[in-house]
């Protein structure tokens, strides 16, 4: 039996698909958490953890090859890389968008204001540092009051 | 001992400091003083028991004996566990588990960002993903410090009361034993003695700031690098332990 050949193109198209499943918005792609796919002897994808005990890792692990499996490629090996860590410099600029209409604030570099997803007000204020998942924290828009999540940036 | 047995070694102790304390932390689940710290708590147990993962799949792989990381974790006796004492001790009141915090992260950072630079990237590539998490975790309990420090009178009082009985631990993170020295050795391993100067110059600047008095070094506690645990421990294991030791194998 000949094997099917795939391109890394390809099959990071259909990783493209794979949501994030605490952020079903955002894609593992969007995330940056894809950092290599190797197509030479079955198919191989590394993937990153983005914090130590994110419990999404596994799910994630297996969403890629469930997925990949649906789309007919059967020898699929997950990589577990640490190294370089993951840090939210990575998640694309689509994904902040992404995140944005999803009503997150995206990760800000240090001194910049975090902008409220919904009226873009600069005037916002952190409630709590530690939100419903590790990568979160508690904000609220003092001008249209909204309460949000902001992307903590890592 | 072989390089691959010091790495077993070295991995799976600083599994043990990580699971430990993740596990003290997880116990103040539900008995926080406030939402802030609840979710606080929550995120920095996950954090300290993630790294206690990835180091311990490290050591099973190193030592290829088909130990997996719940190996490690659960089935396991005590003896075996090489935590420091500091990690194992009960959470008391918050002044308590804010000063323990204090101490073992003010310690750690420094000793993970030694790590980055060892010659085993089998651990340095934990310690670099490691420290980015510990660093917000010192910031958290090192601002905590300060507020009930320089807080009231009350507060004032009893937080210098943990910091004194809780002293005793601190001067094990810095003993260096035989496997400490041959982490050295042979990977470029954290050098203690130039983590503790910088340590108490870090530790000294918070206390400062909290208005707290440095405790006078007195008779130091030790005994946990080499699995001589407190009274304490065996509680904590009984409790993590239960499930795997009453149904062997259990998965769900």
């Amino acid at each position: 039996m000949v094997d099917a050949q795939y391109t890394p193109a390809q099959i990071l198209e259909w990783l493209s698909q794979v949501p994030d499943p605490e952020i079903p918005v955002l894609t593992i792609t969007d995330l940056g958490i894809v950092r290599d796919v190797d197509c030479s002897a079955g198919v191989t994808v590394s993937l990153t953890p983005t914090y130590s005990g994110c419990p999404a890792t596994e799910a994630i692990e297996a969403s890629v090859a469930a997925t990949l499996q649906e789309h007919g490629v059967d020898d699929v090996r997950i990589k577990r890389v640490l190294s370089p860590p993951w840090t939210t410099d990575w998640i694309s600029e689509a994904g902040r968008k992404k995140l944005t209409v999803y009503g997150i604030a995206p990760p800000e570099r240090r001194d910049r204001p975090i902008a409220c997803p919904r009226c873009d007000s600069s005037n916002t204020e952190q409630v709590s540092e530690f939100g419903s998942t590790a990568c979160k924290a508690s904000y609220r828009c003092i001008d249209c009051l909204e309460p949000f999540e902001y992307f903590k940036c890592l | 001992m072989s390089s691959d047995e010091t790495l077993v070694a070295y991995a799976s102790r600083l599994g043990d400091n990580a699971l430990i304390l993740g596990q003290r932390m997880i116990e103040l689940v539900a008995a926080s003083p406030e939402l802030e710290e609840e979710l606080a708590n929550a995120n920095f147990s996950l954090d300290y028991i993630g790294q206690a993962r990835m180091y311990y799949t490290y050591a099973g792989e190193r030592e290829g004996a088909g130990r997996d990381e719940d190996d490690f974790a659960f089935l396991r006796p005590e003896h075996d566990y090489k935590n420091l004492l500091l990690v194992e001790q009960s959470n008391g009141h918050f002044g308590d588990s804010t000063v323990r915090q204090f101490l073992f992260e003010s310690w750690y950072v420094l000793l993970l960002e030694a790590l980055t630079r060892c010659s085993d990237e089998g651990i340095s590539v934990i310690a670099a993903r490691a420290i980015k998490e510990v660093r917000y975790h010192l910031r958290h309990s090192s601002q905590w410090l300060v507020r009930l420090g320089d807080g009231t009178e009350e507060s004032h009082a009893r937080v210098q009361v943990s910091l004194d009985d809780l002293w005793r631990f601190t001067g094990e993170m810095f003993a260096p034993d035989d496997l400490d020295d041959e982490m050295r050795a042979a990977f470029n391993g954290p050098h203690l003695e130039v983590i503790e100067t910088q340590w108490r110059e870090n530790v000294a600047a918070v206390l400062a700031e909290a208005t707290l008095d440095m405790p006078d070094d007195q008779w130091m506690a030790i005994g946990g690098k080499q699995g001589q645990h407190s009274e304490h421990m065996g509680f904590l294991l009984a409790e993590m332990q239960h499930l795997q030791r009453a149904y062997p194998g259990a998965t769900w």
